[in-house]
């Protein structure tokens, strides 16, 4: 393979670097999300990685029962980006509960130094 | 083209093993059980089974352990495993090997001990680490259930469905399993106790889960035209189609409508039939959701109005489209893939041998298998001896 590192490593890099990156398509020019190969819309291999906006809305949620000492209950959501593309993720700083199909949220990065992680806060939220 | 297929083959006999708790037996020995009871069920001894079909999320290259179990060496076998539809789904490739000559007797098998096996937590972990989803599983949803939460949570979102709607499946499951007394959960059920129950992932709580139980099942299929020659009631195969749209729930394009709806639509092409000639349904109810969506995926309801429409009790006992007459896998048996009981309980309720669940005058059966996350479909349409 042409490229230093897989899709999922490069991915993961840029994730350490405080960006949010998508492949785009260099044929079709549409994101895809998680990260892959080729292009899932028309095949193409030919892409680029592009930061993306990190606005999106809720698709659906969720929320997980769990026992306190499991951590408790916590959001499970599908996200639905401004560049097309849907993921899972959850939505932090309120209350699972609180969560709403169509809330607009945008992403952070969560996680720690070794597995960062997209996660997403509700867009007034931000300043 | 597919129109070919349209009752070219026949389903001669069915068998059941160990559904509920077999402590102590294998998925094989469950397997096996089923298997020789439906050879026996067709009149056919095993050494007549020349196709072989099976799969399992316990063993691995399950076709070549059940052959060795049973003693068989099969010429025609198939292990498609695309979760629980798989076994509705493998009518297809055995109606190709059946139609073509490639073996004339096909066996088709299922076992599993998800209940009493005492593997369970190391296959459950197993299963973690083969179908790693790297995107999904940091975010820590509830195994399959988050899944069709999100699929409930969306379709009540768009269409004002409500709990009650998805508690109502759970209860008229219950309902049909207290008239068949193999059923493995029998004891009363109200919409206030689903309601009720310990949430396990928004809006789904533990009595809008399927069971976890042990469970086998099998059937046999020849071409038609043999199985009048056999002394045993047939139920033709009228028409199969399957589909598939994703693997994991972030990739379902829409989560309230699934590929059932082209599985179906191929199965009701084949057949030359649409939803107003079925008799009666079995729907692959993992969670009360899938019921509310293959209704409407499969042209039983309008997109949105499944939810009134069990209201008014047409799916229950009595009601004008029965579904899950044995009480489904919310209260018959769920051992990890339920297909292959939706498709044996159609035979039944053809058969005539349904007992008190009996659906009156059942001519035609609609059977569909559901896998994986929403992802997999298949649809089977079978009719009644003489319907042909």
């Amino acid at each position: 393979m042409a490229e230093a590192m897989s899709p999922d490593q490069q991915f993961a890099a840029f994730l350490r670097e405080g960006r949010f990156m998508l492949q785009r398509c260099a044929i079709d020019g549409r994101h895809w999300f998680y990260p892959r190969v080729l292009c899932p819309h028309c095949g193409s291999s030919q892409f680029e990685w592009s930061q993306v906006s990190g606005d999106g809305t809720v698709y659906s949620t969720t929320i997980v029962r769990r026992k306190a000492e499991e951590g408790g209950d916590h959001n499970v959501a599908l996200v639905d980006l401004d560049e097309g593309p849907r993921m899972m993720s959850r939505v932090d700083g309120i209350a699972p509960d609180a969560v709403k199909i169509g809330m607009r949220v945008r992403a952070r990065i969560g996680g720690n130094a070794e597995a960062p992680l997209i996660v997403f806060i509700p867009a007034e939220a931000v300043s | 083209m597919s129109a070919n297929l349209r009752g070219r083959i026949s389903i001669v006999g069915v068998g059941l093993a160990g559904c509920g708790e077999a402590p102590g037996y294998s998925d094989l020995d469950l397997a096996a059980e089923a298997a020789r009871r439906a050879v026996a069920d067709a009149g056919l001894s095993m050494d007549e089974i020349d196709g072989l079909i099976t799969a399992s999320l316990e063993t691995n290259m399950p076709v070549l352990s059940l052959a060795e179990y049973l003693g068989i060496q099969p010429a025609f076998f198939d292990g498609t495993g695309i979760g629980g539809s798989s076994f509705i789904g493998h009518l297809l490739p055995a109606a190709m090997a059946l139609e073509l000559g490639l073996c004339k007797a096909v066996l088709v098998a299922y076992g599993s001990t998800a209940r009493t096996g005492r593997n369970r937590a190391a296959y459950a972990k197993a299963r973690a680490t083969l179908n790693e989803a790297p995107y999904e599983a940091p975010y820590r949803p509830f195994g399959t259930v988050s899944a069709y939460a999100l699929a409930a949570a969306r379709h009540m979102h768009l269409y004002g469905t409500r709990r009650e709607h998805l508690a109502r499946v759970a209860v008229d499951a219950r309902a049909w399993a207290q008239l068949n007394p193999a059923a493995f959960s029998r004891d009363p059920l109200t919409i206030d106790d689903v309601l009720g129950a310990r949430m396990i992932s928004d809006p789904l709580t533990v009595r809008d889960c399927c069971l976890v139980t042990d469970g086998a099942g099998a059937y046999v299929l020849v071409r038609t035209e043999r199985a009048r020659d056999l002394s045993v009631q047939p139920v033709s195969v009228l028409g199969v189609g399957a589909a598939c749209s994703h693997r994991n729930i972030s990739s379902m394009p829409d989560v309230t409508v699934t590929a059932a709806r082209e599985s179906g639509a191929r199965a009701f092409g084949m057949a030359g039939l649409t939803a107003a000639d079925v008799d009666v349904l079995q729907l692959y109810d993992a969670f009360t959701i899938n019921v509310l969506l293959f209704l409407e995926d499969l042209g039983f309801c309008r997109r949105g109005e499944s939810g009134e429409f069990v209201m008014t009790g047409a799916i229950g006992p009595g009601g004008r489209l029965p579904v899950n007459t044995n009480g489904g896998g919310l209260s018959c048996v769920h051992p990890g893939m339920y297909g292959i009981f939706a498709l044996i309980e159609a035979v039944e309720q053809l058969r005539g041998t349904a007992g008190a669940r009996q659906v009156k005058d059942a001519r035609i059966a609609l059977a569909h298998g559901n896998g994986g996350f929403l992802s997999s479909q298949a649809t089977a349409i079978l009719g009644a001896s003489g319907v042909l």
